[in-house]
C-alpha cells in the first residue's frame, strides 16, 4: 500500500520533471518535451490503474496552479486553452498503456512498446485533436493535420519508454508494478 | 515553493476559491454562445478584471498569456489562407477571453485553497478506497520528489562529467531512474514504520 502510494507519487513527479529537460516548439505552439514519455511510463511501469492515478494526480497539481508543465505553465488557464484534450487524455493514455502491458503477456520490452504507442499516441491523440479543433475554431482533419508535425517524436519515445521498461524490470523486476 | 500565484495582493485574492472556480465555469461556457460586439465587450472585460489589480498584477497577466502566440499566428495565418482574415478575430478573442479570465483566478488563489477544494470534490472517492488524507500525503509527496529528482540529475550528472568530455543528456536517465525508484522504496518504509499512510 505504502509503496503503492510512493511510487504513484514518484512517476506524478517523473513527468514534471521531464517537462525540464530542454524542447522545441513547433509552429502549432504544443512544444515538443518528454513530458509524453513520462506518461508513457506512468502507464507500462505502474500498470493501468496505479498509472492512471499517477497521471490525475499530476494533472490535479498542474490544474491548482503549481508549474509543473513544460515551459513552467500551470494553472486553470490550460484547461481552457488548446491544450485541453491533451491534459484531460494523459490519465486516459496512461491506463490503456498500462492495460496492454498488464493482459498482453509477450515480452516487457515488446507489450511496453504496443502500450505505448496505442495510449500514448492512438488514444491521447483521439483526446488532443478534438480539443485543438474545439478551442481553435478548426475541423477535425485541420487540427489532425496541426498534430503530425509530434507523431515522428511520440515514436521515438515509444521506443525509449520500451527500453526503460525492460530496463527496469532487469534491475528492480519488484518496481515493475505493472505485471507483479 | 514556486507557484502562479500572484505576490501582488488584489480584491479577488478574498474571494473564496468555489465562488471564483465556478464563475469561471459559467463564464466559458457563456463565451461559446457569444458572437460580434458581446464577444468583444466579453473580452474587453477580462482586460479590465486583470487591470483592476494595478499595473504590477497585469504586467504580470500579460506574461502569463504569451504561451498563446503561436496560436495566434497559427489561426491568423490559416484564415488569411483561406482568404477570410476577419473569421480569426472570433475564435482569439474567445480563447483570450477564457484563458485570461482562468489565468486571472489562479493569480489570485493560493495553492493550499485550490487543494483544499480539489479534496473536498474528491471525497466522494473515498467509497472507492481514495480517501482524503491519502490523497493529501501523495501531493506533499510529488511536492517533495520533484526536487529530490532534479538533485539526483544533478548528481550523476556531475559523476558522469568528471570522467567524460561528452554531455551526459539521455544517457544518465535510467541511473537517475533507479536510484529515485530506491529513494521512493525508503520513503515507503518510513512510512510503514510511522503506521501507514492512511
Amino acid at each position: 500500500m505504502e509503496r503503492n502510494l510512493t511510487h504513484i507519487a514518484l512517476f506524478a513527479a517523473l513527468i514534471a520533471v521531464l517537462g525540464l529537460i530542454p524542447k522545441i516548439d513547433l509552429i502549432s505552439g504544443v512544444p515538443i518535451t518528454a513530458q509524453s514519455l513520462g506518461i508513457m511510463l506512468c502507464g507500462t511501469v505502474l500498470g493501468a490503474k496505479r498509472g492512471f492515478l499517477a497521471v490525475v494526480l499530476f494533472v490535479a497539481l498542474v490544474a491548482a496552479g503549481l508549474p509543473l508543465l513544460s515551459g513552467g505553465r500551470g494553472g486553470i488557464g490550460l484547461f481552457v486553452g488548446p491544450s485541453v484534450g491533451y491534459l484531460v487524455g494523459f490519465p486516459f493514455a496512461a491506463f490503456v498503456a498500462g492495460l496492454v502491458v498488464e493482459r498482453w503477456q509477450v515480452r516487457v520490452g515488446t507489450a511496453a512498446f504496443a502500450g505505448a504507442v496505442l495510449g500514448g499516441i492512438v488514444v491521447l491523440y483521439a483526446f488532443g485533436i478534438p480539443g485543438m479543433a474545439l478551442t481553435l475554431g478548426k475541423s477535425l482533419p485541420e487540427a489532425a493535420l496541426l498534430a503530425t508535425p509530434f507523431l515522428a517524436g511520440d515514436l521515438i519515445k515509444a521506443v525509449l519508454a520500451a527500453l526503460i521498461t525492460q530496463a527496469i524490470a532487469q534491475a528492480r523486476p519488484g518496481a515493475l508494478l505493472s505485471r507483479t | 515553493m514556486l507557484t502562479l500565484t500572484s505576490p501582488v495582493r488584489t480584491w479577488a485574492h478574498g474571494v473564496p476559491a468555489w465562488v471564483k472556480l465556478g464563475a469561471l465555469c459559467v463564464w466559458t461556457l457563456a463565451l461559446m454562445q457569444m458572437e460580434g460586439l458581446r464577444l468583444a465587450a466579453a473580452a474587453a472585460m477580462v482586460v479590465g478584471v486583470a487591470a483592476s489589480g494595478g499595473w504590477g498584477f497585469f504586467r504580470h497577466w500579460v506574461a502569463m498569456l504569451r504561451p498563446l502566440w503561436p496560436f495566434g499566428v497559427l489561426v491568423v495565418g490559416w484564415q488569411i489562407w483561406l482568404g477570410d482574415p476577419w473569421a480569426a478575430w472570433p475564435i482569439l478573442a474567445r480563447l483570450g477571453a477564457a484563458v485570461g479570465l482562468a489565468n486571472a483566478v489562479t493569480m489570485t488563489t493560493e495553492l493550499a485553497d485550490i487543494l483544499a477544494l480539489l479534496t473536498r470534490l474528491a471525497r466522494p472517492l473515498a467509497r472507492f478506497g481514495l480517501k482524503p488524507q491519502v490523497l493529501a500525503l501523495s501531493v506533499a509527496l510529488v511536492i517533495r520528489f520533484v526536487p529530490v529528482m532534479l538533485l539526483r540529475y544533478a548528481q550523476i550528472a556531475m559523476a558522469f562529467n568528471a570522467r567524460s568530455p561528452r554531455r551526459a543528456g539521455w544517457r544518465i536517465l535510467m541511473p537517475v531512474l533507479l536510484a529515485t525508484l530506491d529513494d521512493a522504496d525508503r520513503v515507503a518504509e518510513a512510512l510503514r514504520a510511522r503506521g501507514g499512510a492512511g
